[in-house]
């Protein structure tokens, strides 16, 4: 039947697929997102920092943080690929790694954090 | 009837791209959690999968359509500088907004978040779009992936309200204006 052979029932596994890949993805997302905030921070803290990121003017250092960001997210998504592509990780530790670098993305971009340290 | 090309990249942005990208979470996060959901009795059909992918890509393009537009297009107009002796701040939103204290902490806070923190959606989309594509059903036997892919994009989704509501209220305080005009319709005079 052709419904049978095109769905999956949830909670059944259909086939083994190693995690790598999708660790790599979901830690370099995690990577990507705590750059977005400690390029954010640490800008707010150093004004010579501020001004080294400022890669269009008209944008100001915005558009250094995104771009540095952007490829620290993209290498790091590369070069984890590249390692764990065959790879069985262990999940866990990447999911808390990823969440953990998420959270500390959100904090980072928070400007009443900022004003604790400037 | 008529609109400046800063008014119409305004609402491009902020309604074209922005809020379908918001929309588009409502039925993106139904989807997830209906695969991610611990021992959910449902099954999703090749075809079903199919269309959640590329429901997905379409708000990862629409997550970076809104970025780029955001700091590359609107951002430029917000932080214009004013020339020396110009008193009218109204083509200046930032400098409006910093002029007084009623209205600093929108761009101390407000526009300074909103623009950091825009940022982590269209990263965290990207990689929901690519893990759900990549395992389609196999997904199915990776729990803690389920949870990632899940997380990320509530989070997508936080990151979206929080950039789109301060946009929205910076809107109302110090809007975007001037550029070239641009007639829609023209009306008879009363």
């Amino acid at each position: 039947m052709n419904t049978l052979r095109n769905t999956v029932e949830f909670g059944k596994t259909p086939e083994t697929i190693p995690n790598g890949p999708g660790a790599a993805a979901i830690l370099a997302a995690g990577i990507g997102c705590a750059a977005i905030g400690v390029l954010a921070f640490a800008s707010e803290l150093s004004p010579g920092l501020h001004d080294l990121l400022n890669f269009y003017n008209p944008v100001g250092p915005l558009s250094g943080k995104t771009t540095v960001a952007i490829i620290v997210w993209l290498v790091a998504w590369y070069g984890l690929s590249r390692i764990w592509r065959r790879e069985t990780v262990n999940m866990r530790t990447v999911n808390i790694a990823a969440l953990v670098l998420l959270g500390i993305g959100f904090l980072l971009t928070f400007p009443p954090f900022w004003y604790l340290f400037v | 009837m008529e609109i400046t090309t800063h008014d119409f990249m305004t609402v491009l942005h902020g309604m074209g791209f922005g809020a379908l990208f918001m929309l588009a979470f409502s039925g993106a996060l139904v989807e997830l959690y209906r695969i991610s959901a611990p021992g959910a009795p449902s099954a999703m059909s090749a075809g079903g999968q199919t269309l959640l992918g590329l429901y997905l890509v379409a708000m990862v393009i629409l997550a970076w359509l809104t970025v780029f537009s955001g700091t590359y297009v609107i951002y430029p107009w917000y932080r214009a500088v004013p020339a020396e002796g110009v008193t009218d701040l109204a083509d200046y939103p930032r400098r409006l907004l910093l002029s007084s204290g009623k209205t600093s902490e929108w761009h101390n806070i407000g526009m300074e978040w909103k623009e950091h923190a825009g940022w982590l959606a269209p990263i965290a989309i990207t990689m929901v779009a690519y893990v759900t594509m990549k395992y389609g059903r196999a997904i199915i036997q990776h729990r803690n992936m389920r949870i990632s892919v899940l997380a990320f994009a509530v989070a997508a989704f936080v990151a979206t309200g929080i950039a789109g509501a301060f946009g929205a209220f910076l809107n109302k305080y110090a809007p975007i204006r001037g550029g070239d005009v641009i007639i829609l319709m023209q009306g008879e005079a009363p």
